[in-house]
């Protein structure tokens, strides 16, 4: 039977305020245990939310950004239910009346898949604490640290059908989110975390099939990886007989596969009400006109400004633009070495794969934009090669500084001294006699392609320091000045 | 001395009568001696109350004396007070020394008042009578047989057996007008939203409201100055002018437009109690006030839908108490859940499970529709009455309670018989409006009380009229036999 994968996200974005959500404590990650958790983080007796209106701001710009509605009233109510890193026994969050209404975005996979996913809403919230397990000897330690950060929780419709759509409708909100600049988009530090609701269905079927939610999955590649591994799972339990049971699972990475966490039945009622410690929120028409008059330019219109004004492939401007930071060095790139193609391949190339390697954020690259545009700069006026160029960033990404100084110290400065790259050639030709006789011996049109030895040994004498096309030059010149 | 309200002791301190230290210690002295037979105080604050009064007899020596510098007060055992235990009534903070003030502690603070000590109350402040205090019951020092009210019946019991001059009180549904009638003091219970929450351990957040406990209006609208006001650390706190309450204590009454709800005067009335409010009532009659009947028709809903709305949202405000963090966990738990059930089931009094395990109910999925969102009808219902009756007369009055002071133990087999005894009080809160207890005579020894209730933010026109009562009676200054 043909199966037909339905997927709904749920992604929890960490908003960047400085404070949290309902309380004065600082939302800086990494410190050490509950040194960031006030009295109103402990939850201390007597103690009161009070809203940040950050929060509030940078919710209403997503909305924005995905072309939602945008709630004039929001009301926060709490969630009960015990836990031991939630210190009030229940979240503050929104249900019925959330900020963002029903919106939408655009993706396309890398196989070219294009859809629209709808936006079911997005609600403000706060995040928990951290149940730490390790090293406390039988015993469970708290760090309220992250209790109290701002959430926006945006929730799609099942409207994905495979899990590349799932990963690129995951990386457009990262893209959209990083480019408001209301999250940092740290994955690895927990900044966007996402929970997906898979089912599978028979191909042509209306009726949706039952789903499992996978829980808490923090990277694109392990959210593909999660959900093959449950459409695997729901499709083989199926074809045995079986039935797919509702019920919450655990993605374990390392043995690549899910497990289940609780079921339906396990359920808690949360008993929401709205929460009486807090107002409803009541924002106008000017105060949304005026954030959206702040907004920055979005994925989307920056991918068709990359294509429009750069030249670019539909591909590389989907990639360059993904990523705020990635799209704004880029551009800083483009600029200072005034070629734009030319700062895409070596974005996408050569840095991506440094960035890639030692899991470094773009914006913590220690070659620099501007850095990398000097290089860039070097290969157009001929001083160096493309493949000295990368020598070159080697040395710029490991020791730092900048690629004229560089190519100073060591020496890299192309040779287009036409009379000393063709005493190497000299060289090169009267030590090589069977290879200049099987080019002599070569029918012409097929002599081009055994230049390649004669190319390489010259390189190798320079230290791949003679311009490339100077050398072919000569190299023509005198082999087929042999042959006559 | 003790007789003296606080607008005569500041007057001494001013004078130089006697200094803040002497005032101090006599009450602290007179707690020590007396409280055995009331046991209104839970933590006496002794070396702290001695440093301040030092200070404040500095600060009126210097000449930089405010209006409230040096007067003692004590604070009901709800309101967090730095470095002090602050019980709450309860098992569950038996253990718990707050690391940070109330804003309305700090507020006295700031303004120079004396902290006593904290006062006994029902655990959580859910009761009528405080005796459901961990602490043993508060008693009424005009009968100690007698529940003082509840739950800021230690404030009341203070109060009343001069103990000290004045006490904070908090009022969810009536915990500071009941035990002002059954002690035989004044309390006003501000509208919501009038003074701050914050720092106050939460039973029911949206009709919670803190307000003073004293023998005269006067003192109230004393105490009111320092309450009242915007705090930005509570959101239902509102950014409203604070007048000065003593400011128009003596504005004349002439043409002020009583009404009198005449489901207030049902069966379920001590006919006492009816005669008492109606010649207090002639008196204003007398001050220029014209009296008509009104109609607040929805008076007995209030019952069911306050037990719906304070279980529900205490539910949740309690949940925080889990052991984890401060307070009360059971010894050697076997895992997290066993810490949680016993952390709470032996923290825990009987009401206060009680009321957990009602607003869990009503809050639950299939029940919310019936319960919460009923009760919230119901509430909204009860306010439009109030709002519609206020546009034909100034102020409501009526009785504070239907019956004197019950005897401790009467009432505790029969929860649903105490919740009655709110009656009269519950719906204000319901509706957010101010109110106040005005003693009004005695029925057969015990202390009743005129409830007057007024509109949003009519605190300084309660005070006004209570206080032109205070002027041609005396009832206020009745105190208990032997005291």
């Amino acid at each position: 039977m043909e199966w037909e994968v339905v997927i709904g996200l749920e992604i929890h974005v960490q908003l960047s305020t400085t404070t949290k959500i309902f309380s004065g404590a600082s939302t800086a990650f990494g410190a050490e245990p509950n040194t960031q958790a006030c009295a109103v983080d402990l939850a201390l007796p007597g103690t009161l939310p009070v809203f940040n209106e950050n929060a509030l701001r940078m919710a209403v710009m997503f909305g924005l950004a995905v072309d939602a509605e945008i709630g004039k009233r929001s009301v926060f109510e709490r969630k009960n239910y015990f836990y031991p890193d939630l210190p009030k026994g229940y979240q503050t969050t929104q249900l019925a009346e959330p900020i963002v209404g029903p919106g939408h975005v655009d993706i396309e996979t890398d196989d070219g898949v294009k859809r629209r996913v709808r936006i079911h809403h997005a609600h403000l919230e706060e995040d928990a604490g951290k149940s730490l397990h390790e090293d406390f000897h039988g015993m469970t330690g708290i760090d309220l640290n992250r209790a109290g950060t701002p959430l926006v929780e945006i929730v799609s419709e099942p409207d994905m059908r495979s899990s590349k759509e799932a990963a690129a409708y995951a990386r457009k909100i990262h893209a959209i989110v990083t480019t408001l600049g209301i999250c940092d988009g740290n994955m690895a530090e927990g900044s966007m975390r996402c929970d997906c609701n898979v089912s599978v269905r028979p191909k042509g079927q209306e009726e949706f099939g039952t789903r499992t939610e996978l829980k808490n999955i923090n990277s694109f590649r392990f959210i593909e990886r999660a959900i093959d591994t449950e459409v695997a799972r729901q499709i083989d339990l199926i074809e045995d007989g079986g039935k797919v049971v509702q019920e919450t699972r655990l993605y374990d990475p390392d043995k690549n596969e899910t497990r289940s966490m609780r079921s339906k039945e396990d359920a808690n009622d949360y008993r929401y009400f709205p929460c009486p410690d807090l107002l409803p929120v009541i924002i106008d028409d000017s105060y949304i006109e005026a954030i959206r008059d702040t907004l920055p330019e979005l994925p989307d219109a920056r991918r068709a400004r990359f294509i429009d004004e750069y030249g670019l492939s539909e591909y590389d401007a989907g990639v360059l633009s993904g990523y705020r930071a990635q799209a704004d060095y880029y551009e800083q790139v483009a600029k200072a070495c005034s070629d734009a193609k030319l700062a895409a391949n070596w974005v996408m190339g050569e840095l991506a794969k440094h960035l890639n390697q030692h899991d470094t954020d773009i914006k913590e690259s220690p070659v620099n934009a501007e850095q990398l545009g000097g290089l860039l700069v070097r290969i157009k006026d001929n001083t160096i090669s493309g493949n000295i160029a990368k020598k070159v960033f080697e040395l710029m990404w490991s020791k730092g500084g900048s690629a004229d100084e560089i190519i100073e110290a060591e020496g890299l400065k192309q040779v287009t001294d036409t009379g000393a790259i063709e005493k190497i050639v000299d060289d090169v030709i009267a030590n090589a006699g069977k290879q200049v006789e099987q080019y002599k011996a070569a029918e012409p049109d097929k002599r081009g392609k055994m230049l390649g030895f004669f190319m390489g040994q010259v390189m190798k004498a320079t230290g791949g320091k003679a311009n490339p096309g100077a050398v072919t030059g000569i190299l023509k010149q005198k082999l087929d000045a042999l042959c006559d | 001395m003790f007789d003296k309200t606080l607008a005569e002791l500041a007057a001494g301190l001013r004078k130089g009568d006697f200094s803040s230290v002497e005032l101090t210690s006599a009450y602290l002295e007179r707690i020590k001696a007396e409280d055995g037979r009331y046991n209104s105080f839970i933590t006496v604050t002794e070396e702290q109350a001695l440093a301040q009064a030092k200070a404040a007899d500095a600060s009126i020596a210097a000449g930089d004396a405010g209006a409230f510098t040096g007067l003692p007060i004590a604070h009901k055992d709800l309101f967090c007070t730095q470095g002090v235990r602050t019980s709450c009534g309860s098992k569950m903070l038996d253990n718990f020394a707050s690391p940070y003030d109330a804003t309305v502690v700090a507020k006295f603070k700031q303004a120079g008042a004396v902290m006593l000590g904290k006062t006994n109350m029902d655990e959580f402040a859910m009761g009528s009578s405080n005796e459901s205090s961990f602490y043993g019951a508060a008693r009424n020092p005009w009968n100690t047989d007698c529940v003082p009210g509840g739950s800021s019946g230690g404030s009341g019991a203070a109060v009343a057996a001069r103990l000290t001059p004045a006490a904070t009180g908090s009022d969810t549904g009536g915990s500071i007008r009941q035990p002002a009638a059954l002690c035989g003091i004044t309390g006003l219970k501000p509208t919501y939203g009038r003074v701050s929450r914050y720092g106050m351990i939460a039973y029911a957040s949206s009709l919670d409201q803190g307000g003073p406990m004293a023998h005269t209006a006067e003192d109230c609208a004393m105490m009111l100055n320092v309450m009242a006001g915007f705090d930005p650390m509570d959101s239902t706190c509102l950014n409203r002018e604070v007048p000065d309450y003593t400011a128009t204590l003596n504005e004349p009454l002439a043409g002020l437009k009583i009404g009198l709800p005449k489901e207030y005067f049902s069966d379920a009335l001590d006919p006492q109690i009816a005669e008492r409010v109606k010649a207090a009532v002639a008196e204003f009659e007398k001050l220029g006030a014209t009296v008509k009947e009104v109609s607040l028709p929805r008076t007995e809903l209030s019952i069911p839908a306050y037990y719906i709305i304070a279980p529900a949202e205490a539910s949740s405000n309690l949940s925080r108490f889990d052991g984890v963090r401060y307070g009360y966990r059971c010894t050697d738990p076997k895992d997290l859940e066993d810490m949680y059930k016993r952390s709470r089931g032996e923290g825990f009094g009987a009401e206060v499970k009680r009321r957990i395990m009602v607003g869990t109910y009503a809050l639950c999925a299939g029940y919310y529709d019936a319960y919460y969102n009923k009760a919230q009808q119901i509430r909204r219902l009860i306010q439009q009455d109030f709002v519609r009756v206020l546009e034909d007369v100034d102020v409501i009055m009526g009785p504070t309670t239907p019956h004197p002071a019950f005897r401790i133990g009467e009432k505790n087999n029969d929860p649903v018989s105490m919740y009655m005894e709110d009656i009269f009080t519950l719906s204000l809160n319901l509706a957010g409006l101010p109110g106040m207890s005005v003693p009004c005579g005695q029925v057969n020894g015990l202390p009743v009380g005129m409830q007057i209730i007024g509109n949003y933010f009519a605190e300084a026109k309660l005070l006004n009229i209570a206080h032109q009562f205070q002027q041609v009676t005396d009832h206020h200054k009745q105190a208990p036999a032997g005291i």
